[in-house]
């Protein structure tokens, strides 16, 4: 048993883990933000991304006990009083079916569209789909998920 | 998940006490690895040891022509590293297809490197630029490292610190991903070094990652795509599985040899 100050969607948050407990199932089951996605046990999905101190990464391979200090953000803290401009790229453009992988695929679009704006680089619809390596959907054929990415990337 | 111990150790003494108080203590990295294999209940370790607090224990630095990068850089924090981009850039490349972007942020070097998975991309590197392994205790060649399938010539306990290549002549690089886990059905990886011409190759291999003395002898005569063409690449000692048999993966190190010597 581990105890964990963390900051997640901006609060602090204190409490003792499990030294096995995974951040999905943390984020899930002890703080009951259900908006984190599990979609495989082989970590090649990507439902379960979140952010950790800025960075994409996947929720079910990362252990809650050691991000002791750490901040984490998940699809339920990106909007900021309305949509994040993600949200509503995939609301414009149809960029979800069942909406099940759609929470990784709104965290994996934040996190490339920041890096790419930070080297200066332009995100074409061709690094998008490489970006989206590791986010499986099983509904859309992906076309309006590189379709709602572009367009947050120019609103963003 | 089967119960198990974490540890945080903040020094190097502090890991290698942590590693050797429980029965079966292992090294935690990025777990990109050792978490999924732990999921599926392939792994029980008692105690897991994280590196990550270590202070320098994910530096990169350059010294001439010599890069040193530290067991637990990110496969992103290598392949963003201006002194890699410019001193290797085939390296920064190789770390840059790294399965996906979430697992790059995680997974390290010298995850990589212990972890010897036989399609994994950095072991093709250290050997084919026979890099040299920093432990806790000693300095391994890349040549004396790798051990066949998923083994090391690591000791129990042993940690990893560092990885160092000797850069400065021409490196290229080429992958043939699995179009579902996006690690190697193939790589190749090409290098002249102070010690000659060597040529490394990845997912391949029934026994890992292994060095090919004829595409090495080519490219020594002649660094150029034709050589590789006049190689004759034998299937005998390659995997044959449901993604390839053993004549499409000889196959494919020509061609990969090839687009590595191109890019280059
Ligand atoms: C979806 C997915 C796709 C992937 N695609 C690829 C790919 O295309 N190419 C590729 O090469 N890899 C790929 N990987 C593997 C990834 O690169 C891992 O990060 C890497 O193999 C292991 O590094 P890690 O830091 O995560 O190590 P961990 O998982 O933490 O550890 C792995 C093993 O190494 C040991 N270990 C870790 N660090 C040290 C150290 N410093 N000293 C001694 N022992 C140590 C651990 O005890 C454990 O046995 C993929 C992984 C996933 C989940
Ligand atoms: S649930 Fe994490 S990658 Fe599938
Ligand atoms: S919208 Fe159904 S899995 Fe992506």
């Amino acid at each position: 048993m581990a105890n964990i100050n963390i900051t997640v969607n901006g609060k602090s948050v204190s409490k003792d883990v499990e030294d096995n407990t995974l951040l999905v199932d943390f984020l899930r089951e002890d703080l009951r933000l259900t908006g984190t996605h599990v979609g495989c046990d082989t970590s090649q999905c990507g439902a379960c991304v979140v952010h950790v101190d800025g960075k994409a990464v996947k929720s079910c391979t990362t252990l809650a006990a050691s991000l002791d200090g750490a901040v984490v953000t998940t699809v339920e803290g990106v909007a900021n009083g309305e949509l994040h401009p993600m949200q509503t790229a995939f609301n414009d453009n149809h960029g979800l079916q069942c909406g099940f992988c759609t929470p990784g695929m709104i965290m994996s679009g934040i996190d490339m569209v920041n890096r790419y704006k930070a080297d200066g680089r332009e995100l074409t619809a061709d690094a998008i789909r490489h970006e989206l390596e590791g986010n499986i959907c099983r509904c859309t054929g992906y076309h309006n998920i590189v379709k709602s990415i572009q367009d947050a990337a120019a609103k963003m | 998940m089967y119960s198990t111990k974490y540890h945080n150790p903040a020094s190097i003494d502090a890991a290698t006490a942590a590693l050797s108080s429980g029965e079966e203590a292992k090294v935690l990295a990025g777990g990109q690895t050792l978490l999924p294999t732990m999921k599926q209940h392939l792994a029980e370790p008692s105690d897991l040891v994280d590196i990550r607090g270590i202070a320098g224990m994910a530096d990169i630095s350059a010294n001439g022509a010599t890069l040193t990068i530290g067991a637990a850089a990110t496969h992103a924090s290598v392949a963003d590293n201006a002194d890699v981009q410019s001193l290797c850039p085939a390296l920064a490349g190789l770390a840059a297809h790294i399965g996906d972007p979430a697992v790059r942020h995680m997974g390290t070097i010298g995850g990589s490197m212990a972890n010897n998975d036989p399609a994994a991309d950095y072991p093709a590197a250290a050997l084919a630029m026979n890099a040299t392994i920093v432990t806790n205790s000693r300095e391994i060649a890349a040549d004396d490292f790798f051990d066949g399938l998923f083994a090391t010539n690591l000791e129990d306990g042993e940690i990893i610190t560092a990885i160092r290549f000797e850069t400065g002549a021409k490196c290229g690089y080429a992958k043939f991903p699995n179009p579902a886990s996006r690690y190697a059905m193939v790589g190749v990886f090409v290098a002249q070094t102070g010690g000659g011409v060597r040529v490394a190759v990845t997912g391949a291999g029934d026994d890992g990652v292994f060095r090919h003395a004829g595409l090495e002898a080519a490219l020594s005569a002649d660094w150029s795509e034709g050589a590789v063409a006049g190689v004759d690449i034998s299937p005998g000692g390659l995997l044959s599985d449901f993604h390839g048999d053993s004549a499409y993966r000889a196959n494919l190190i020509g061609v990969m040899a090839k687009r590595a010597v191109a890019a280059s």
